[in-house]
C-alpha cells in the first residue's frame, strides 16, 4: 500500500503499526504530489491518506484521491481526516460508486484492530464511512428516520458503516436471520429498494441520508 | 450596492432608477416642502383679504415673525423627518433649545427659508421635468380641427403619444437629482461634518477593518498550529496507546486503566476537533460557504432547512462574516428560541449578499442579552453590510445579513 501523512510523527507511527499487522508499506510521502507519483509508480493495492497536506494545507490529500480514483475507478482509497464533514465524506463516496471507499476520522486509529479491520474491508471493496459522520448524517434527517425504532437506528448506523449483516450480527449479539429483519423494516420505512448486495445497500442508504 | 441616498440613486442607470423606489421618494420629499408653506401663504392671503393700514401691516409681519420663530423647531422637526425619504444615513441628534447653540439657529433659518422660498424651487423643477412628456402624451386629446393651431395626422399623434411614453420614465432624473441635491444642503445645515472628523472616520473605518483581517489570519493560524501540533499529537498518543492495549491480557491490572487512558484520550480529541472547528471551519477555506453552510446545518440539534442559492466563492472576509453569523444564529435557536425548526437561505443578488435565518420559536431575542449579534453587526460593519433582527416576543425570529460582495 501507499500511505500518505504530511506529519512525520504520524507517518511513522501508522508505518510501524501497518507493517506489524503485516501490511506491506511500500511508500510513505508527505504531499499530494507526492503521492499521486508513488500511487501510479507502484500500483498499490489500496492507498491511505491524509486530507490536509502539502503543498496548500487545504484539501490536497482528499484531491489526489479522487484524481487517482478518476484514473484507476477500482482503486481502494481510504481517507483519514480529523474533520467530521459530511461534504468530504460524500464527496469520496460519490466518487467511490465502484466501491473501495472509506472516510475515518484519524481517532479511529487510536482503536487499532477497528483500523485495520476498516482498512481491510476498505481493500476487499467495501465502502467504509466514519460514525461519527454517520451520526451526523442519522440526526440531519429526522422525517423518516425518526420513525425506526432506535434498535433500527442502531443497525442504520452500522450499515452505514459498510458492515455486512454477519458483522452487524456479532456487534449486537442477535442471529443474522434479526439483523437481516431490521434491515427489511428500515428499507421498507425508508423507501428504499431491498438489495441483497451489501455495498450497494450502503450506497443506497448514504444517498438516502444524504438526499 | 444599494444607493442609501436620493443623490447616490440619481446615477444609476434608467431602467433600475425607474425600478426603484427614489424617483417616487424624491417626488414625495419634494412636495412635503408645501406643508411649511402653509405659514407664510397664509400671511400673504391674510395681507391680501385685509387690505391693512401701514402700521397694521408691521404688526400683522411681527406677528407673523414670531409664530415662524415659534413654529421654528417644529419645522426643523418635520425638515429632519423629511430627509430620511431621500437619505437613509441617520442624523446627529438635535441640537438642544438653547439660544448659544449655533447648530439650533442653523435649523430654524433653514426651516424659515424652506418655508418661505425652497418650496418655489421645488415646485418649479417639479413642473418643468413633467410638462413636456405630459404636452406629448396629451397630443391624442388636443383638438385637431382645421380651426385648431397645430393639426396633426392620427399617425403623428401616436407617434407623439410613444414620445411622451418614453420620455416619462426619464423624468425620474430631474426629479430625483434635485431631491438629491436639497437633501445634501438639507444635511450639510442639520449635520455640518466635521473635516478633521471625516478624516478620523475614515482612518478609524479602516483600522476597523485592518483589525478584523488580522484577527481573522490570527484565527487561521492558530487553527494550523493546533491541527499541525496538539491534534497530531493526540492521534499518536491514542495510537501508542492502542497499540500497548494490544499487548496486554485483559486480565492484565493494568487494562482498565490503559482503556479509561484511550477513552480520555478520545474525549480530548473530539473536544480538540470541535474548539478547531469554533476557531476556523477548514471546510469554509476549502470548499466555500454553501458547503460550510451545508455543514453547520447538519450540525443543529433543531432540524435546520436549507435554502442555497449561492454558485462559486464569494470574497473570503464576507464567506466568514457570513458564516459566523448564521452559526451564531442557530446556536442562539438551539438554545433559547425553543424553536422546532429553522430554515437558512443564502442567495446573492444585485451584488449582495443576503443570508436570512428564521425559526419559529418564542421571540424575543436581544441583542444587548450577550448574545453575540452585537459583536455579528460589527463584524457585518466592517465589510460594509448590515446586520438585521425582527424577534418580537412570542415570535417568530428572523435574523437578515446583508453584505456587499463586488465580485
Amino acid at each position: 500500500m501507499v500511505l500518505a501523512e504530511d506529519s512525520v510523527l504520524l507517518r511513522e507511527g501508522l508505518t510501524s503499526l501497518l507493517r506489524h499487522f503485516g501490511h506491506d508499506v511500500v511508500a510513505a510521502v508527505g504531499d499530494a504530489d507526492a503521492l499521486r507519483r508513488e500511487a501510479v509508480d507502484r500500483l498499490p493495492d489500496v492507498v491511505v491518506t491524509d486530507v490536509r497536506m502539502p503543498p496548500g494545507f487545504s484539501d490536497e490529500g482528499l484531491r489526489a484521491a479522487l484524481a487517482l480514483r478518476a484514473e484507476r475507478p477500482e482503486l481502494p482509497i481510504l481517507v483519514l481526516s480529523q474533520y467530521v464533514e459530511q461534504t468530504y465524506a460524500t464527496e469520496l463516496i460519490d466518487a467511490g460508486r465502484a466501491a473501495g471507499t472509506g472516510y475515518l476520522l484519524k481517532d479511529r486509529v487510536g482503536e487499532v484492530a477497528e483500523f485495520v479491520d476498516a482498512l481491510a474491508r476498505v481493500a476487499d471493496g467495501h465502502t467504509v464511512i466514519d460514525p461519527e459522520v454517520v451520526r451526523q448524517l442519522l440526526d440531519r434527517r429526522r422525517d423518516p428516520v425518526r420513525r425506526l425504532t432506535p434498535r433500527e437506528r442502531e443497525v442504520l448506523g452500522l450499515v452505514a458503516e459498510g458492515r455486512s449483516n454477519a458483522a452487524i450480527a456479532r456487534r449486537l449479539v442477535v442471529t443474522e436471520a434479526a439483523v437481516a429483519k431490521h434491515i427489511a423494516g428500515i428499507l421498507t420505512k425508508l423507501d428504499l429498494p431491498p438489495d441483497a448486495d451489501d455495498h450497494r445497500r450502503v450506497l443506497a442508504v448514504l444517498a438516502y441520508l444524504r438526499a | 450596492m444599494n444607493p442609501r441616498t436620493a443623490l447616490a440613486a440619481a446615477a444609476s442607470p434608467p431602467w433600475r432608477l425607474a425600478r426603484s423606489v427614489w424617483p417616487w421618494r424624491s417626488l414625495a420629499y419634494l412636495l412635503t416642502g408645501l406643508v411649511p408653506a402653509a405659514l407664510p401663504l397664509a400671511l400673504l392671503a391674510g395681507i391680501e383679504l385685509l387690505r391693512p393700514e401701514l402700521t397694521a401691516l408691521v404688526g400683522l409681519l411681527l406677528v407673523a415673525l414670531v409664530i415662524v420663530a415659534a413654529a421654528g423647531p417644529v419645522l426643523a422637526g418635520f425638515e429632519r423627518w423629511r430627509l430620511r425619504l431621500v437619505d437613509a444615513r441617520p442624523l446627529p441628534a438635535r441640537p438642544p433649545l438653547r439660544l448659544a447653540e449655533p447648530g439650533l439657529w442653523r435649523e430654524l433659518g433653514y426651516a424659515v427659508l424652506g418655508a418661505c422660498v425652497a418650496w418655489c424651487l421645488d415646485l418649479a423643477v417639479i413642473g418643468l421635468s413633467l410638462f413636456p412628456p405630459l404636452l406629448l402624451l396629451s397630443a391624442p386629446l388636443q383638438p385637431s380641427d382645421a380651426s385648431a393651431e397645430l393639426s396633426a395626422a392620427p399617425a403623428m399623434r401616436t407617434v407623439l403619444f410613444v414620445a411622451g411614453l418614453i420620455l416619462l420614465p426619464l423624468t425620474a432624473y430631474p426629479i430625483t437629482a434635485w431631491a438629491g441635491a436639497r437633501a445634501a444642503i438639507a444635511r450639510a445645515v442639520l449635520a455640518p461634518a466635521d473635516p478633521d472628523l471625516a478624516d478620523e472616520l475614515v482612518e478609524v473605518m479602516r483600522s476597523r477593518v485592518r483589525l478584523v483581517d488580522a484577527f481573522d489570519s490570527e484565527r487561521r493560524r492558530i487553527e494550523r498550529d493546533l491541527h499541525d501540533g496538539a491534534q497530531q499529537r493526540l492521534v499518536a498518543l491514542s495510537m501508542t496507546l492502542g497499540l500497548t492495549r494490544l499487548r496486554l491480557a485483559d486480565d492484565h491490572p493494568a487494562a482498565a486503566l490503559l482503556d479509561q487512558a484511550r477513552e480520555q484520550t478520545a474525549q480530548a480529541q473530539a473536544e480538540l476537533r470541535e474548539l478547531i472547528r469554533g476557531v476556523h471551519p477548514q471546510i469554509l477555506s476549502d470548499r466555500g460557504l454553501a458547503a460550510a453552510l451545508r455543514d453547520v446545518a447538519g450540525r443543529s440539534p433543531v432540524p435546520v432547512d436549507l435554502q442555497l442559492r449561492l454558485d462559486g466563492r464569494l470574497p473570503a472576509p464576507v464567506e466568514i462574516t457570513a458564516y459566523f453569523a448564521v452559526s451564531e444564529a442557530l446556536t442562539n435557536l438551539a438554545r433559547h428560541s425553543g424553536a422546532s425548526a429553522g430554515v437558512v437561505a443564502a442567495s446573492v443578488h444585485g451584488g449582495r449578499l443576503v443570508v436570512e435565518v428564521s425559526d419559529d420559536g418564542t421571540g424575543g431575542a436581544d441583542p444587548d442579552r450577550g448574545t453575540g449579534l452585537t459583536g455579528l453587526a460589527d463584524r457585518a460593519a466592517t465589510v460594509g453590510g448590515r446586520l438585521l433582527l425582527a424577534s418580537p416576543a412570542g415570535g417568530p425570529t428572523l435574523l437578515r445579513v446583508e453584505l456587499p460582495c463586488e465580485r
